[in-house]
């Protein structure tokens, strides 16, 4: 059994891994749909989108661990931490759900995304800067693909209404987090890493709006509710992903094939 | 009685390599309209960067000739040697005509 590794308190070391860990779990989740979506086209679709976002974990996960004095790879860091250590936001990990919510899920997370990376290409870490140039692209695609489909449920038949309704009241709560600052975002946006999370806030309800509207939905009241996977308490549907991504590693360390 | 179909249409998918080149025919699949076409042209004809461009349109919009034709349509080129530019003598500098 391979014993978890430990992570230096770095706030820059933070700031990357809530960004490498929220690709790394709804790829992970994305996966789940091979060989399950209601129409083979949707179903390569899903997972060329879970192939994508897991290279951008890998990019920011490689970057991640050089910042470690350990000098960890990419996949000692995807496999090898402690549920804690894991700083991605709750609304990743939450179960796949059905076909509504995961398009839903894909249109909150890709909208996030392409604002994040947008502007991270302006990183003064350059190497955060060239990751982000090359993810922007996919983003952009993911968004489209996404929100085309909470469209088409959304102003569809009355079932596919009701299913994007009830995601749509589910996810929204999960949505606060992604724009909560902390000391985290602070340090970021004093060095020129990237945004504080509150930046996005505006942009992303705007461009959510937008899909909305085109959806004939609305967006949910504002709740107290805040969920904390950023913060690395989690969900209780995280031991379970984890334990199924950390299996292999665990049984046999360093397995590679 | 009435039926109601549940069956998206079939669209044939056709993908430029690359700037200069034909479009080329690879396959078909379903889709409700022409953007999710698309995408899904993109998606499942295009993953390991067959692509530059995509073309999809509706099968049902292509006119094609009568196999059963065949032999009426096709056969009597057979036996037309002179229509080919075989007899002319070509320069070294154009060999490969």
């Amino acid at each position: 059994m391979q014993a978890s590794i430990q992570l230096p308190d770095d706030p820059k070391l933070q700031y990357l891994l809530r960004i490498g860990d929220t690709c790394l779990i709804l790829g992970q989740r994305l996966g789940e749909w091979c060989g399950h979506a209601p129409i083979i086209e949707e179903d390569i679709a899903l997972t060329n989108m879970a192939l994508d976002l897991i290279g951008q974990a890998r990019g920011v996960l490689t970057l991640a661990g050089d910042q470690c004095p350990q000098d960890y790879d990419e996949d000692q860091l995807a496999f090898l931490r402690d549920e804690r250590d894991y700083l991605n936001p709750t609304l990743v990990e939450l179960p796949r759900g059905d076909f509504a919510f995961t398009v839903l899920r894909n249109a909150m997370v890709a909208t996030w995304l392409k604002l994040l990376w947008e502007r991270l290409r302006d990183s003064s870490d350059a190497e955060l800067a060239a990751i982000a140039g090359k993810a922007l692209k996919e983003a952009r695609y993911h968004q489209q693909h996404a929100a085309d489909w909470v469209v088409r449920l959304g102003d569809g038949t009355e079932e596919s209404r009701r299913r994007c309704e009830a995601a749509l009241a589910r996810l929204w709560l999960y949505s606060a987090e992604l724009f909560e600052d902390d000391a985290v975002d602070a340090a970021a946006q004093a060095s020129g890493l990237g945004p504080a999370a509150s930046e996005l806030r505006e942009p992303w309800l705007a461009e959510m709006r937008e899909i909305l509207d085109a959806a004939t939905l609305a967006p949910p009241a504002e709740t107290t509710f805040r969920s904390s996977g950023k913060r690395g308490v989690h969900s209780e549907h995280m031991g379970y992903i984890l334990s199924e991504m950390q299996y292999l590693q665990r049984a046999f360390p360093g397995g590679a094939w | 009685m009435s039926t109601t179909n549940t069956e998206w249409p079939l669209w044939e998918v056709f993908v430029r390599t690359k700037a200069g080149l034909d479009h080329k025919h690879c396959g078909s699949l379903h889709a409700a309209d022409p953007k999710m076409a698309l995408q899904m042209a993109r998606d499942v004809y295009t993953r390991r960067s067959e692509g530059s461009s995509v073309w999809v349109v509706r099968s049902d919009q292509i006119v094609a000739s009568d196999p059963g034709d065949k032999d009426m349509l096709f056969d009597p080129a057979d036996d037309k040697v002179y229509r080919h530019p075989t007899f002319y003598k070509l320069p070294d500098a154009v060999d490969h005509m």
